[in-house]
């Protein structure tokens, strides 16, 4: 493991609730989550459709504030946070992957890079930048693509410039909502085993997706059903590099459990 | 600091690049801008030209020029005079005679005449007046010399030609010393005018013949009537005195009582001027506000494709909240893109600005004077519409959610 045992969690979740209200009608969609992510952890999130999935991931993407409850974010308390300060925190923070790349077209995989850095406190210089942006992408296994517009990449390139996109500011964790859900399954594979890397050096990720083979790749599944958390467990690690790897069953879906984590509150 | 330029830069940058990417819809969108401001640019010119060649034509009339013209006085700037002049030479000695504040007065009779010169025949106007009248209009004999007052006294039948008439009755340039017939009445050409040019009307100030006012009332009219009088003030502060003293003494000279409308009126250089200059602004408020409503609709373009551009960018728009850029991060880009759309439609307008005036000149002859200022003004107001009709895209850009304008289909 990457993270330190004393280490401030990353993510810090208590009691947190959502109401949409439309009209007249009132939908609660968060019904009173409490999460806990320590650094280093790599988090898949699942559930039935409308079981409140996304708007969890918003709330820790610092994009939606919850209705009520809190939520510490690398130490500091972002649930009151308004529309500029949280615009800061995401771009210091957080490293959006989303379902459908959401690449600039017609802007070459640098420059779609480099933007998170145009809105950043940074400072960088032009040549900085382009340095991080060719950095991340080979990170991402993307080296030698760097010119290329959205348009000339496979849907499993396009995402993993979004995951540079996502990687370029050096968050404290990386949020992925279904990130694999517009790629087969071969790219998918391609794509989780990036995040994968990243979690290996220590990034924290948390993601979003419906499919077991997806799950069993991150070290804890947190199952969310009908705005509630219901069960939260970790797995059991399937990776050849971790010692536990070998001694583990495996993975027999739903729920390999290694060591069953307290679920909070 | 350095990190705002550079983010602003940055910025910049994007717009551009916006722009860029649809080029074709981006000049149709910059056209009423680029209309409006070589409408601007054109119109201000011409304006310019004309009511520079309108100020030349006064300034030829010369310096504290006054006329005085038979009839009451004028209504809105026309002269309505139909009846019998009351205007006589004596008026016009006894002007020079008792008029302090003037220096110099010449009578002008008028009659249109046939011109014969050997086999040259030429219709054009005779003017009688006296040999003050050169110091008047400020007019210089070219070639020769102006009659003399021994001419006027004696009634001399002598003659100074406009130079379009000498060119006409003596196109070998042999005007000077030779006889013309007016009226088959014979005078000796002692000069020939130096050139003037059009008047303000239009009308060729050389195509005139010029003979003492004695000679020409006698031989020529049979009229001891004047058309007008031609009257000098001593300096330009002293026009309107000047006026002050001939109309009491024209008023008394004639007779009128109290409450008697006068006779005769006059106007003086000052006031042609600003009838003209009336005029031109007149013209120039016409012209400018073509260009205004042209430079609106064009804004009102600015404005409809950046709404366009923003709701097919939602999604992009979202991408960029959801990175971290700030409400006004992305109020500038969408403002910067607007600028850019009228500024480089209003370059585009002044490069046509210039280009047009210079065209105008060239095929239609009209004097043009392309004007710093109004190049300045039209490119600053073309940047203006775009920050104007500009802002309101951009500031619902700047206030989309995040999450609503990343689900955005
Ligand atoms: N902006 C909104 N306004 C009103 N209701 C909303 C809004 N966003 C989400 N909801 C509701 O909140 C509930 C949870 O939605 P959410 O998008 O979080 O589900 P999800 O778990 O991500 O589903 P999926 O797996 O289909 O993505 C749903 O009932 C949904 O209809
Ligand atoms: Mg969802």
């Amino acid at each position: 493991m990457s993270a330190p045992q004393n280490a401030a969690p990353v993510i810090e979740i208590r009691d947190l609730t959502k109401v949409y209200r439309m009209g007249d009608v009132e939908v609660h969609a968060l019904k009173g989550v409490s999460l806990t992510v320590e650094q280093g952890d790599f988090v898949a999130i699942m559930g039935p459709s409308g079981s409140g999935k996304s708007t969890l991931m918003n709330i820790i993407g610092c994009l939606d504030r919850p209705t009520a409850g809190t939520y510490r974010l690398d130490g500091i308390d972002v649930s009151r946070l308004d529309r500029d300060d949280r615009a800061e925190i995401r771009n210091a923070k957080i490293g959006f992957v989303f379902q459908s790349f959401n690449l600039l077209a017609r802007t070459r995989a640098t420059e779609n890079v480099e933007l998170p850095l145009l809105y950043g406190n940074l400072g960088l210089t032009a040549p900085e930048r382009a340095k991080r942006s060719r950095d991340a992408l080979a990170r991402v296994g993307l080296a030698g693509r760097e010119d290329h517009y959205p348009s000339q990449l496979s849907g499993g390139q396009q995402q993993r410039v979004a995951i540079a996109r996502a990687l370029v500011t050096d968050p404290a964790i990386l949020l992925a909502d279904e990130p694999t859900g517009n790629l087969d399954s071969r790219t998918s594979e391609e794509v989780i085993g990036i995040f994968q890397e990243l979690n290996d050096a220590g990034k924290t990720v948390v993601l979003i997706t419906h499919e077991p083979d997806i799950a069993a790749h991150a070290r804890r599944v947190v199952y969310v059903r009908d705005g509630l958390i219901w069960r939260d467990e970790r797995i059991v690690q399937m990776r050849a590099k971790h010692p536990d790897a070998a001694a583990g069953e495996p993975v027999a879906f739903p729920f390999p459990i290694a060591a069953p984590e307290e679920v909070v509150r | 600091m350095k990190v705002t330029a550079m983010r602003l830069l940055n910025i910049t940058k994007v717009g551009l690049m916006a722009i860029a990417r649809n080029k074709m819809r981006s000049l149709l969108t910059m056209l009423g801008i680029i209309i409006g401001v070589a409408c601007v640019i054109t119109m201000v010119a011409v304006g310019t030209g004309a009511s520079s060649s309108i100020q030349a034509t006064i300034n030829s009339l010369g310096s504290n020029f006054i006329m005085v013209f038979p009839g009451a006085a004028m209504s809105g700037g026309m002269r309505s005079f139909t009846g019998e002049s009351k205007l006589t030479p004596e008026d016009a000695l006894a002007i020079k005679a008792e008029c302090p504040a003037v220096a110099y007065v010449s009578p002008g009779a008028r009659t249109n005449a046939q011109i014969v010169a050997g086999e040259q025949n030429w219709g054009t106007q005779v003017w009688g007046v006296d040999v003050d009248w050169p110091f008047i209009r400020a007019w210089n004999v070219a070639d020769g010399d102006f009659f003399t007052d021994v001419d006027v006294r004696s009634s001399a039948k002598v003659a100074v030609l406009g130079s379009t008439v000498a060119e006409n009755l003596f196109p070998n340039g042999d005007a000077g010393g030779s006889t013309i017939r007016i009226k088959h009445v014979p005078f000796k050409v002692v000069g020939v005018l130096e050139r003037k040019g059009g008047n303000m009307m239009g009308q060729d100030q050389d195509d005139q013949i010029i003979a003492p006012y004695t000679t020409v009332m006698k031989q020529l009219m049979g009229s001891p009537r004047i058309n007008m009088v031609y009257v000098s003030a001593r300096s330009a502060d002293q026009v309107g005195q000047a006026q002050i003293e001939i109309e009491a003494l024209l008023r008394q000279r004639h007779r009128l009582g109290p409450g008697q409308e006068s006779d005769f009126n006059m106007r003086s250089q000052e006031e042609i001027a600003s009838t003209s200059a009336q005029t031109s602004r007149t013209l120039s408020i016409l012209l400018g506000s073509a260009a205004a409503i042209s430079l609106l609709v064009g804004g009102i373009g600015i404005m409809n494709i950046m709404l366009v551009s923003v709701t097919e960018r939602t999604r992009e728009i979202g991408v960029r909240l959801a990175i971290g850029a700030k409400g006004r991060h992305v109020l500038l880009q969408f403002l910067l893109e607007a600028i850019a759309l009228s500024v480089v439609g209003g370059g585009i307008g002044v490069a046509l600005g210039l280009l047009i005036p210079h065209l105008v000149t060239r095929f239609a002859g009209m004097p043009t004077q392309v004007s710093t200022g109004s190049v300045l003004l039209a490119f600053g107001f073309a940047a203006a519409i775009g920050v104007f009709f500009g802002f309101y895209p951009a500031r619902k850009a700047s206030r989309l959610d995040p999450i609503d304008a990343l689900r955005y289909e």
